[in-house]
């Protein structure tokens, strides 16, 4: 399955100043797993090194956030456009 | 600097004062010379006095809209409801993060004396630099 990445503005400096690029997988995970291998400059970026998402990233799939989902379990299918956005927060 | 339309600088005191007893949040969209076009109040899904949490689905949809509008996200502004207009150990912590853009603005809006008082940061490794706002009429789309 092939789907569309869009990168937030610090990781696009990874893959040479594009805001969208491709990745492959059946799961949120193995998207961001492949996404990690082709830019490496992203590895550890959006998932910690046990493999979990960082607590400071969204990651969406089309309109919906893969925390009420599956999480990285989430299945995506072609066409998908996943999201990744740093999440807003403080106090 | 941070250039805020009237509009929007109204538009920011509004949404934070509706949202009291609690914190509020939104994001601003804009260009990279700190020009702010368009605000995106949004929902605090922390609902906490002390705590905030910009909705995330409604976060990807201002980045979208904002997007549409040729624009991007700036910077983020939030309610402090009984503390000064300074980012927290807290609001340093989350504009550290390794998706965090320093090129953004950080606005605070104290609510604790009578009348609202809007300041703006940038955080950059952690070190809080304050700039200047310039609130100004006829600049928003």
């Amino acid at each position: 399955m092939s789907v569309e990445v869009r990168l937030p503005t610090v990781l696009r400096s990874h893959a040479g100043g594009q805001t969208a690029v491709s990745a492959n997988g059946t799961t949120i995970g193995e998207v961001l797993a492949d996404l990690a291998k082709t830019y490496p400059g992203m590895a550890g970026q959006v998932l910690t090194d046990d493999g979990n998402l960082h607590r400071f990233v969204n990651v969406y799939v089309n309109d919906d956030d893969v925390r009420y989902l599956d999480q990285l379990d989430t299945k995506v299918v072609d066409g998908d456009t996943v999201s990744i956005l740093p999440a807003v927060a403080g106090g | 600097m941070l250039k805020l339309p009237t509009e929007v600088y109204t538009q920011i005191l509004g949404h934070c004062l509706s949202g009291l007893p609690e914190e509020a949040c939104g994001l601003l969209a804009g260009d990279r010379d700190g020009h702010v076009s368009v605000c995106f109040p949004t929902k605090n899904i922390a609902a906490s006095a002390k705590l905030y949490t910009v909705d995330p689905r409604e976060h990807l949809q201002a980045e979208r809209e904002a997007e549409k509008l040729g624009l991007e996200i700036i910077g983020v502004f939030h309610s402090h409801t009984h503390t000064d207009a300074y980012p927290s150990p807290t609001d340093v912590e989350q504009a550290s993060t390794p998706l965090s853009n320093p090129l953004w603005h950080y606005v605070l809006v104290s609510l604790r004396d009578t009348h609202p008082t809007l300041r703006s940061y940038r955080i950059v490794d952690r070190q809080i630099e304050e700039e200047s706002v310039v609130v100004e009429p006829h600049l928003g789309r």
